[in-house]
């Protein structure tokens, strides 16, 4: 038995990943969620706002790279956020402005809106085809490890070894920072105020003399912004493909809908929840279980529970677990 | 009351006329400027696209409900016709194929005895431990049951065969097994998701999709995964074999024709002739379907569910039968569509083919009305397969100023394949904004 290797085996394949894929989940279920909390709808063309934002992200990264402008150990992507994140919100109140606003004033039922959503969901799809193409694209650079497994080993002189890359340690610091700014936001400013008033009630909101259209508009560069940095998160930390952006859709769904439609916190929680359960379900632990088992109980298999490419389903099964226990939610969320 | 009903209908009913008019046009246009094959395949997969739209349409247009999952209950269609036509692998199933599927009915098995637990037992920390632990443990059996099996009946010649292979029937048999199989799959769907917010069955559908997907790229012993089942068995003759038939080729000479495009043409016409009785026999019975009372009721309950539900109408039983049967067709359409091309390629199916272009097709053609799903269905495929040589002429022509070695020019030039999402995705919002209710509206 061997528990500090197992430790830190168990670090290095399941907890920190884990860490690092639940931040990019969470910041793309706020997005879900604040969409549904103020504009009560679920908005499919989420992956893909997310994929447009990285887009921009990647084009001014080369940019960038071309201009020899670099931030050192970092990546250089994080001094092109912000430009993705002005041309995403470009984008998206454009499409409200063109599309959304006509049934927000009709006042259509939230269905219609989804398959609104849908089409927008088309448009952004062929839009960053159109620009980027469908393949993979790499734009990271700068360091790749903050601790590599190599150092690591040299360090503790443990058998196993715990690498931390850049793109992890990055995503976390981004992700906390961002959520800590977005509820000082929504719990101490006056629009963040206004937000949170319509989204419990609208019209009690209107009635107080909310503009709604101003919460709308606030609403959606919250979203762009959280939208492409979760993106970009998620393209640093594995590699940006538009239609892996596509596919993440189920798992931030699940986390927003296991965490409670409307609730940001509980979009955190479900962003987690959703993450943890896919890596340790999808992880083979037979390095982990030979450490800590004597060694004539030594697996013979791999202990996976379930192959990779399974991942889906597990935010599915999780998905199906609560709509059958409880439809609102951990946190209470607003649908049933 | 049936007075106005026959007027709306007359005035209805030339609309109708013109507009699968336009339809035949274009597709016999495009025999004459293109070939008579490209026109022949563009009606064969318009006929399965129009199938597939009525599914969705019994869905959304008369039940109004949500299904992003086409993809999922089509792909269970392409799995029926492997099942039920490729010849069986005898040294597969010998070695391994008793204890694969004794594994899979131990896993069944187990599922239902947690859900039976769930249902009979007390609430309480008891029954969640006792169902948790039956799961856990009933997971554990059927992985050491399963994977041995798996593992035999994938090292039988894994370059040729290495899954178990079907019966061995006719594929057309397929077809209604195709639509039992996305039915089974609807029902578990169904019964988790309906009665809950619309938005939720919509996602549960998106997932299932998903899964459906992963099951068919990554259990080779079912459907080869990604190896691709090839030369499936056809309901038509081969053209090779027309070609060396002395009748047909004399047959075809007196006619003018050349044998060779003379057979690809007969057997696509084959093809077109099967589709065209199965999608008349579904679209009489979706038809009567809608007139009925059953019809009225299901229309009712859209409109007003709380209404419908005061009258003493089990609303979400009621769902639950509609999603099933809009589902069995899209298992039919996809067993049909696998036909048609002869073999399963998992990797082909991508959600946005196949679930959303299906959307794009009932909301041009006008959901809840079966024609204009019908409709949408031909007129939308016919747009989708001819975007592409449209976007390229239109691109020479935009980019004709260009030098013809400009990297602007290049990059527009092989981006031209997506246009396709890009106008179907701007078609879909156009139509959804300012023709709600499509080409052939709701009477």
């Amino acid at each position: 038995m061997d528990l500090l290797n197992a430790i830190v085996a168990l670090s290095n394949f399941v907890i920190i990943p884990a860490v690092a894929y639940g931040s990019q989940l969470a910041l793309g279920a706020l997005g879900v969620t604040l969409i549904y909390g103020i504009l009560r709808f679920s908005n499919f063309a989420h992956g893909d706002t997310m994929a447009f934002g990285t887009m921009g992200v990647i084009l001014f990264t080369w940019w960038l790279q071309g201009l020899g402008v670099s931030l050192g150990p970092l990546p250089t992507a994080l001094l092109a956020l912000p430009v993705g994140i002005a041309l995403c919100a470009a984008l998206v109140l454009a499409t409200d402005r063109v599309v959304y606003r006509f049934y927000r004033a009709q006042r259509v039922k939230p269905v219609i809106l989804v398959i609104v959503s849908m089409g927008v969901m088309f448009v952004y799809n062929g839009l960053t085809r159109f620009v980027i193409g469908p393949d993979d694209q790499s734009f990271g650079d700068g360091t790749r490890f903050l601790i590599s497994a190599l150092d690591f080993r040299a360090m503790t002189g443990l058998q196993e070894g715990l690498a931390i890359r850049t793109s992890q340690a990055i995503t976390l610091v981004t992700a906390i920072v961002v959520v800590a700014l977005l509820f000082w936001f929504l719990n101490r400013t006056r629009t963040g105020k206004s937000m949170r008033a319509y989204s419990d009630n609208e019209d009690l909101a209107l009635l107080s003399g909310i503009n709604p259209e101003r919460v709308v508009l606030v609403t959606w560069l919250i979203v762009a912004a959280l939208a492409t940095v979760a993106g970009t998160l998620y393209g640093l930390d594995k590699s940006f493909k538009p239609f892996t952006y596509f596919q993440l859709l189920l798992p931030i769904f699940a986390s927003a809908i296991v965490g409670g439609l409307g609730s940001p916190v509980g979009a955190i929680a479900g962003g987690f929840i959703i993450a943890f359960s896919e890596v340790t379900i999808t992880y083979a632990w037979k390095k982990v279980l030979g450490y800590l088992l004597p060694e004539n109980l030594e697996p013979d298999g791999l202990v996976q529970l379930l192959a990779v490419d399974y991942k889906f389903a597990v935010s599915f099964v999780i998905l199906v677990i609560v709509l059958l226990i409880r439809p609102t939610g951990l946190f209470r969320g607003k649908a049933v | 009351m049936s007075e106005r009903r026959s007027d709306n209908a007359g005035a209805g009913t030339g609309r109708t006329l013109l507009l699968f008019a336009l339809v035949a046009v274009l597709i016999v246009g495009t025999g004459f400027v293109q070939s008579w094959n490209t026109a022949l395949v563009i009606l064969n997969m318009g006929l399965v696209s129009a199938i597939m739209a009525l599914g969705v349409n019994m869905q959304w247009g008369f039940a109004g409900l949500f299904n992003v999952g086409v993809m999922g209950f089509v792909a269970l269609g392409g799995l029926a016709a492997v099942l039920v036509s490729m010849p069986p692998v005898g040294e597969a199933w010998a070695a391994g194929g008793p204890r694969l599927i004794g594994a899979l009915l131990v896993g069944a098995g187990v599922i239902a005895l947690a859900v039976f637990l769930y249902k009979r037992m007390q609430p309480g920390q008891l029954r969640a431990f006792t169902v948790f632990a039956v799961v856990v443990v009933g997971f554990f059996v059927y992985r050491g049951l399963f994977d041995p099996a798996k593992e035999a009946v994938e090292s039988v010649n894994p370059a040729a065969t290495g899954y178990l292979g079907g019966l061995g029937l006719p594929i057309v048999l397929a077809w209604p097994v195709g639509g039992l199989l996305a039915a089974g799959a609807a029902w578990v769907i169904g019964k988790v998701a309906l009665g809950l917010r619309s938005d939720y069955l919509a996602i549960a559908t998106l997932g299932i999709a998903e899964i459906v997907i992963a099951i068919l790229k990554n259990e080779d012993w079912l459907s080869r995964g990604v190896k691709n089942v090839i030369g499936l068995p056809r309901p038509v003759p081969y053209e090779v074999d027309l070609q060396q038939d002395p009748a047909f080729v004399e047959r075809v000479t007196n006619l003018g024709l050349d044998p060779v495009t003379a057979s690809s043409i007969t057997v696509k016409l084959g093809y077109s002739a099967f589709f065209t009785v199965v999608l008349i026999l579904i679209l009489i019975a979706a038809q009567l379907a809608l007139n009925s009372p059953w019809g009225r009721m299901m229309r009712a309950i859209r409109d007003n569910e709380t209404a419908a539900e005061a009258m003493g109408k089990d609303v979400t039983g009621r769902h639950l039968q509609v999603f099933i049967l809009g589902s069995a067709l899209l298992g039919l359409a996809g067993a049909m569509m696998t036909t048609l091309d002869g073999q399963l390629t998992p990797a082909s199916y991508q959600p946005l083919r196949f679930t959303f272009l299906i959307w794009v097709m009932v909301i041009v053609g006008g959901s809840g009305n079966n024609l204009g799903a019908v409709l949408g269905g031909f007129l939308v495929w016919w747009l989708w397969v001819q975007v592409e040589p449209i976007g390229q002429g239109v691109m020479t022509l935009l980019t004709s100023g260009l030098a013809e070695d400009s990297p602007v020019r290049e990059h527009l030039m092989g981006s031209v394949a997506h246009m396709r999402l890009l106008t179907m995705g701007v078609i879909m919002l156009v139509m959804l904004r300012f023709a709600p209710r499509g080409l052939l509206p709701e009477r």
